[in-house]
């Protein structure tokens, strides 16, 4: 049994480490933050030229053709560096759904200029509160022209086009969404930048007012592409969350080690050495589910839907978790602006929610151990 | 990335397969199968003789101990062969039970301490399940802080004199041999005066009592030892290096990642879906789902950190403390999902009746047994503490006694 990744996938894992820390250091993340760029130009160019962004994409349509266990590994170190570039939008939301429903011209036209980072992507499917549902789709497509408005969209002020989620049928079943390809420079496309707690992310309203769109798949079946979609996207981000928890416990542990009060390390005390464990705990759970997420994924198994409920679940309270006590283990300096603290705790709370939030997962993850059961 | 195994393992897989498929005793497969938590028993049958047997058969055909040298009984197997013989056995290996503690810890010390006659006489017997072997190693003064026992071993002639007293001894009461920690040399620091010996446990003044545990059942025992005499021949390891010696001991602590480990939420799960609530069935409300989902990713997370440690092994690596989160995780996780199973089901939960218990009272069994899981072989803080000094390199605790002599140090708190 090898459940673990190669040595040239952990190679390329050092490499993508390596590359982050020169190119992606905490000032770089800062830099987004304080708002003096909507996302890290010159990293983005970098890791087109290292190949990264078109990890997961056949070198038939520009890709280095690798596969999805690459982008895992990759995926990891994005979060780790809380990368501040349209990473998942583009990768692991907008390219997965070209590559699952596009047409080869489709796939010709995009992935080619992904994998360049010429252009960035995203996936327009929430319409205000709540979370996926075929329901919850309001936005109308007649006659190849939308109009309704979308939010929050991930990346959205930045990104060069959309996969955008419209009701084409009268009610609201799963058989009545239908995908789309937008352009997001066309005429009939509006969009405004909305503030969020991660800074180091953006979010935006997008209305389309009789915008020119072409289909992305069969009419009728943009629902099942969107589960799709998420399940891989769950587990890609997963890793993100996993690589974000495994730095914030290192934070903590450093801090640990360092900080002397009352004569000794506070890492000496067990009030304070216990919650470490207790993240630790939670981060390698995480892990281990991730593992199993990416061995669905990687080899597109009839298990893939429950992987990833799973993983997405867990990832999600290990950020959450490591974040938080991180802050703890600082005191009052975690509570600072200085420290990096709450740049992964922004992080931890903002991708908890982007693909659905833990409660939508939760019941999600019941639904297929019961379709499992029942088969 | 797969659950494969390699070409050897997958021979070796073949071979155990059909070796237990001819040679177990299948008629208890079921009951196996379907025992809770903490000892088993047999419904018609003494468990100690139907698990001998089996150990025994295990043991003419080389299947005993797999990770022991051929010439003390085992089979010289790898680490991940040891693994996949725990897969295969499945509910048998619940017979194995009694004797984890003399195969495990006991074992490995002999190995380790005790002279080549010594290992060639009392090994073989010990890994056919002929002979059973326990640790003395807990005192009512020292549990967690083991160093701080306080059993003497006095030397007389060629012999030792034991006086003293042991607790939580595993199978004490159906054990021929024992290895016990004593103190020789109370004047120095606790860690420094301490001796290692074995035992025939049929020898003079050792008076063992089972302890009536909270859950009702009795696993663990008092042994009391009354001028008990001691070859020193039988002593393992020099004078006052005891404590190096229990280390090597604690290192082999069995390591149940083949196993895998009992968390009650398949258990959970099924009855969830079976259970009727005002509103409906009990898997369709909000509630329970979001609880069940949460149990559902410890559940599958210990099963895959469980595998990612023996593909560590499969690649020669030795797994480290990591592994301690298994039982930490598993054993509050386990007492929280017997307690809901019981909330689920209103004042009725309480029952424990044949009639009224759910699942044939395994949620009874576990959330009365799991107590003891969270203390035993490591009190979850003890576990907590492996994982942030061995794992996270925190500092050890600042210990007060360790330079002070061992009878200087108080032995009470509030005067």
């Amino acid at each position: 049994m090898n459940f673990d990744f190669s040595d040239e996938q952990k190679q390329m894992r050092d490499e993508a480490r390596k590359f982050l820390s020169e190119q992606c250091p905490p000032r770089a993340v800062r830099e987004v933050l304080d708002g003096k760029a909507p996302y890290d130009k010159a990293l983005w160019k970098g890791l087109a030229e290292m190949g990264f962004l078109g990890v997961a994409i056949p070198e038939k349509f520009g890709g280095a053709g690798a596969g999805h266990l690459e982008l895992c590994v990759i995926a990891e170190e994005m979060g780790r560096a809380l990368a501040p570039v349209p990473f998942s939008s583009t990768v692991y939301l907008a390219a997965e759904a070209l590559l699952i429903a596009g047409s080869d011209a489709q796939k010709q036209k995009w992935l080619p200029r992904i994998a360049s980072g010429d252009a960035i992507g995203t996936l327009a499917l929430f319409e205000g509160k709540g979370n996926p549902s075929p329901k919850a789709i309001k936005l109308t497509a007649n006659g190849g022209a939308l109009n309704g408005v979308k939010k929050p969209v991930p990346d959205g002020a930045i990104a060069d086009f959309a996969v955008v989620a419209a009701r084409t049928g009268s009610a609201g079943r799963e058989s009545d969404v239908s995908l789309f390809i937008v352009d997001l420079k066309a005429a009939g496309v509006e969009v405004k930048p909305l503030t969020n707690i991660d800074l180091t992310r953006g979010q935006a309203e997008i209305a389309f007012k009789d915008a020119k769109a072409e289909p992305l798949g069969a009419a009728g079946e943009g629902w099942g592409v969107i589960t799709q979609v998420l399940d891989r996207a769950a587990v890609l981000t997963a890793f993100e969350q996993v690589g974000g928890a495994d730095r914030a416990l290192e934070m903590g542990r450093d801090y640990a080690l360092d900080r002397i009060a009352f004569g000794r390390p506070i890492g000496s005390f067990q009030a304070v050495k216990h919650m470490l464990a207790d993240m630790y705990v939670s981060a390698t759970l995480a892990r281990s589910n991730c593992y199993y997420g990416a061995w669905a994924l990687s080899t597109n198994a009839g298990e893939l839907p429950e992987a990833a409920a799973a993983a997405r679940i867990s990832a999600t309270q290990a950020f959450q978790h490591c974040a938080k006590n991180n802050i703890q283990v600082h005191g009052g300096m975690g509570f600072t602006w200085e420290f990096d603290c709450h740049m992964y705790y922004r992080r931890a709370n903002a991708v908890a929610l982007g693909l659905g939030s833990l409660s939508y997962w939760e019941d999600a993850l019941i639904d297929r151990m019961r379709k499992k059961n029942a088969a | 990335m797969n659950f494969d195994d390699t070409p050897q393992e997958a021979a070796f897989r073949a071979e155990a397969k059909a070796w237990i498929a001819a040679n177990a005793p299948k008629q208890y497969e079921e009951e196996l199968r379907k025992a809770s938590l903490g000892r088993v028993q047999l419904k018609g049958a003494n468990i100690l003789e139907v698990a001998k047997a089996w150990q025994k058969k295990k043991a003419d055909a080389g299947w005993a101990c797999l990770h022991w040298p051929k010439d003390y009984g085992g089979r010289g197997a790898s680490p991940i062969e040891r693994v996949i013989w725990q897969q295969e056995e499945g509910p048998f290996g619940r017979l194995s039970a009694m004797f984890i503690i003399g195969h495990g810890m006991c074992g490995p010390t002999m190995m380790a301490f005790a002279g080549e006659e010594q290992k060639r006489t009392y090994l073989p017997p010990l890994a056919s399940g002929e002979k059973i072997w326990c640790q003395l190693f807990s005192e009512p003064a020292g549990g967690s802080d083991v160093a701080g026992l306080r059993t003497r071993a006095e030397k007389h002639g060629d012999e030792w004199v034991i006086n003293g007293q042991k607790i939580w001894t595993s199978g004490a009461h159906y054990s021929d041999y024992g290895i016990l920690l004593t103190r020789t040399d109370p004047t120095v620091p606790k860690h420094k005066g301490l001796t290692m010996f074995f035992l025939d446990m049929k020898s003079p003044g050792v008076e063992v009592r089972p302890i009536k545990q909270a859950s009702g059942a009795s696993d663990f025992n008092e042994v009391y030892f009354t001028d008990v005499r001691i070859p020193d021949s039988q002593r393992l390891g020099s004078v006052n290096d005891g404590w190096n010696v229990s280390l090597t001991t604690l290192m082999n602590e069995r390591m149940s990642i083949g196993a895998g480990v009992a968390t009650g939420f398949p258990e959970l799960f099924d009855f969830c879906s079976s259970l009727m609530l005002d509103d409906g069935p009990a898997i369709e409300n909000r509630a329970v789902r979001s609880k069940l989902a949460n149990w559902a990713v410890k559940a599958s997370g210990l099963k895959y950190t469980s595998m990612r440690a023996i593909s560590a092994l499969s690649r020669g690596e030795r797994p480290g403390p990591e592994n301690s989160i298994g039982k930490l995780v598993a054993g509050s996780m386990i007492q929280d999902v017997a307690a809901y199973a019981f909330d689920l089901q209103g004042a009725a939960g309480a029952l424990n009746g044949p009639e009224d218990a759910e699942v044939a009272g395994k949620f009874q069994a576990m959330l009365l047994r799991a107590p003891g899981t969270r203390v035993e072989g490591g009190t979850d803080e003890i576990m907590r503490n492996i994982i942030a000094e061995r794992v996270l390199g925190l500092p050890g605790d600042i210990r007060v006694d360790k330079d002070v002599p061992f009878n200087k140090i108080p032995t009470k708190g509030r005067a």
